[in-house]
């Protein structure tokens, strides 16, 4: 066992499976000579040459696209969009192509790539280097939607996905590169080497993609939330004295079902808390299962703690994220109502 | 400029066909070449020594059926035989199938009357395990690769014996053993896929070559640049294939950027050896593609190729061309009509005839009647024999999720 932040975590991942399957190949920008601008891909080049991990062109489309012609051909593309914030111009090569390959082609051609990319806000990245456009992800019928919350779960997550069959959206909190961030910017963040989650095997291991974590038991309510937010959420819950049960997705859609519904049938309150915009967002799809599923077991009305419905601002950016306190006060509504 | 003098208002330039309904197209936009004129470099030339031929066009018959120059192809009577046979069954069989879509046997159909010549030619070119990644009017590949006629008609009538389980419109077939990439209704979009491909051949130190195909419309879309970059970068073993038949749906050549420049042009930019080529002249569709594949299997890279031909018919089985262009255009292209310059070669060579030519179409109509009668014993979208609901929540994942199964047991299948 090793001691890893999440870049490294990531990093050894793509190690495990550049060494273990010759037809992973990785590319993207600045992702070769470079190793990344978040330094996710740093020495694989030099280790596995330049045929298997190597830089692209500036053209989201291009690299979406040349994947899935690779995919069609055997290998197991595993591509980095540089800011998710970045990847709109290859929506067409995902959702009408990578996300429907197998199934309008009856299963003659699949598209088994993984398409990386750093999400979330928190580094002063403004409205280009800060979104979470996960709900788009999870809209489209075809596509695996996956976002890690720690160390751990992103190596075994990111290996799970790079050996799956089907087309997996990536996203990795950026704001939880370097250490399990709680939302308090003020204060200094702990690194990953002090946290549990921090320790990472150095081999191979898989977190399945269909299975949701109890990050934090608890009794009076259900927290449903991935990436950054399980941090924000669980800091809330400690500083608000609610003992609230934190529901880490990890894997958005398709989703462990079984598991939100069991913990909010036996808390009876449910607080969903992302990072993206409110409306139509993943929140909206999570309060309408759990509505379908769980009504006559709430006690309450569920409640949404989300980013405002506004682009994600620059200098504003600690009024725009959901923090602590206001995650605390969406859980005092959901007693309350 | 003095301060006084007064501006002309600018003017927007919105290109025009030279011909419309009740009038004559002026063809001499096309800047016809001689046949047997243009120059043939070596495979292995640098992309900037082929800027001329990207505005030249590449002829090897004239109009009396010889062929001649320096692209005249090594090709067999037998194999050109094979050529117009495949041609004509392609030409026999959208007949066929617009009749049968008329009798509401398929939703929907899209003939290539008029392109044959293109991939068919281009198909003998290949090397079986080359991949294609075509568009809607390329079935002239599957044709020439032998996949049934059965199978092309049962995806066609949506049957129970659709290889695609009646989720894809007619026309965009899937046929993965004879190298014909599944179809997406979505333009551009294979084309950087094929350049992916291709790159996956090159990594795996493999010798197959991919073969992309765009129209002159589509070439408007980003994709088509990204796939000329990606192209480009990694000296991809791909053929990119642009047919400029003049029209997308309505919108002629010049709005998706033909006008005073060529297709084959876009390639020279990005540094790709790039050839425009007369795509109703059967020898030369086949010599150039021949050369571009040699290039690409010698790791010379890409080679992007304009072939110069007409719509015909019309766009789809949803389409009046009669609104927007003249009604008998097609007698006038110069470059005619590729099954009739095919056959008068071959005539002229003593190697064919009006009679075998007649048995021959005689001889596919036939073999195309009978295919369809078995294809209809499958049934057609008409009587409802096609795939059941249940296929409908399958290959959406590899293995089916609980929400699908759900879903699936929602609707009661």
């Amino acid at each position: 066992m090793a001691t890893m932040s999440m870049i490294q975590a990531l990093r050894s991942a793509m190690d495990v499976m550049l060494e273990r399957d010759e037809n992973v190949v990785i590319f993207g920008e600045d992702v070769g000579y470079f190793g990344g601008v978040f330094r996710c891909t740093e020495g694989l080049q030099q280790k596995y040459g330049k045929s298997r991990v190597f830089d692209a062109p500036i053209s989201e489309s291009g690299i979406v696209g040349a994947a899935i012609g690779m995919g069609a051909y055997g290998l197991r593309p595993v591509v980095e969009i540089q800011f998710a914030d970045y990847v709109y111009p290859a929506i067409d090569q995902i959702v009408s192509e990578a996300a429907r390959l197998r199934y309008r082609s009856a299963g003659e051609f699949i598209a088994p790539l993984t398409i990386r990319m750093p999400c979330g806000g928190g580094i002063y990245g403004g409205q280009t280097h800060s979104q979470s456009p996960e709900a788009f992800f999870t809209h489209v019928c075809g596509l695996r939607t996956v976002m890690p919350s720690n160390p751990y779960d992103a190596k075994g997550l990111l290996i799970a996905s790079i050996e799956c069959n089907d087309p997996v959206i990536f996203l990795e909190p950026k704001r939880l590169y370097n250490g399990p961030f709680d939302g308090h910017h003020d204060r200094p963040v702990t690194p990953w080497s002090k946290h549990p989650k921090g320790e990472v095997p150095e081999g191979h291991y898989t977190v399945p993609l269909d299975s949701a974590a109890v990050h934090r038991p608890g009794t009076q309510l259900t927290a449903l939330t991935y990436g950054t937010m399980v941090h924000v959420a669980e800091c809330a819950a400690i500083e608000s004295g609610i003992d609230a049960e934190i529901i880490d997705l990890r894997s958005l859609w398709p989703l462990d079902l079984d598991t939100v519904v069991a913990s909010v049938k036996k808390t009876g309150r449910c607080v969903v808390v992302h990072e993206a915009t409110r409306t139509s967002g993943f929140g909206a799809e999570l309060a309408a299962l759990v509505q379908e599923h769980c009504f006559y077991h709430l006690e309450a009305p569920i409640v949404r703690v989300t980013g405002w419905d506004t682009p994600y601002p620059h200098a504003q950016e600690w009024d725009y994220f959901p923090g602590p306190q206001r995650v605390a006060e969406g859980f005092r509504r959901a007693l309350e109502g | 400029m003095s301060a006084s003098a007064p501006l002309a208002p600018l003017r927007l330039h919105v290109p025009e066909p030279t011909g419309r309904p009740g009038q004559h197209t002026d063809f001499s936009y096309l800047h016809v070449s001689p046949a047997g004129s243009v120059r043939r470099p070596p495979i292995d030339t640098p992309p900037y020594d082929t800027s001329d031929l990207a505005f030249a066009l590449v002829r090897v018959l004239d109009d009396e059926g010889n062929a001649v120059g320096p692209w005249v192809p090594e090709l067999t009577p037998d194999e050109l035989r094979f050529g117009l046979r495949t041609m004509l069954k392609t030409r026999i069989f959208d007949a066929r199938m617009l009749i049968a879509q008329r009798q509401k046997k398929l939703s929907f159909y899209m003939q290539c009357l008029g392109e044959e010549a293109i991939a068919v030619a281009h198909a003998l070119a290949l090397e079986p395990d080359d991949m294609t990644f075509p568009t809607y009017r390329q079935q002239g590949l599957l044709m020439a690769r032998g996949a049934p006629l059965v199978d092309i008609m049962c995806q066609l009538f949506s049957n129970e014996r659709d290889p695609m389980k009646g989720r894809q419109l007619p026309v965009l077939y899937s046929f993965r053993k004879y190298g014909f990439f599944s179809i997406s209704g979505n333009l551009a979009t294979q084309y950087p896929q094929a350049v992916g491909w291709a790159m996956a051949s090159a990594i795996k130190g493999d010798t197959k070559i991919a073969s992309g195909w765009i129209g002159d419309g589509s070439t408007a879309e980003s994709d088509f640049h990204a796939a000329l970059i990606f192209a480009h970068v990694y000296r991809a073993p791909v053929i990119l294939n642009v047919v400029n038949n003049q029209w997308a749906i309505s919108t002629f050549e010049a709005i998706a950027g033909g006008e005073g420049t060529t297709f084959a042009a876009r390639g020279i930019g990005a540094g790709i050896a790039s050839l425009r080529v007369d795509g109703n002249d059967f020898l030369a569709v086949y010599a150039a593609s021949r050369w571009a594949a040699e290039r690409a299997r010698g790791n010379f890279g890409p080679t992007l190729i304009e072939w110069v031909t007409y719509r015909a018919g019309a766009h789809s089985t949803s389409d009046d061309p009669t609104k927007y262009r003249p009604a008998d255009d097609w007698e006038h292209f110069p470059l005619g009509d590729p099954i009739a310059r095919l056959k008068q070669h071959l005539i002229k060579r003593g190697e064919w005839s009006e009679e075998r030519h007649a048995a021959l179409q005689q001889e596919l109509e036939a073999e195309i009647a009978a295919a369809q009668k078995e294809a209809e014993r499958y049934g057609t979208l008409a009587d409802g024999q096609v795939h059941s609901a249940a296929d409908m929540f399958t290959d959406v994942y590899e293995t089916m999720p609980a929400h699908l199964v759900r879903q699936r047991q929602e609707l009661g299948v």
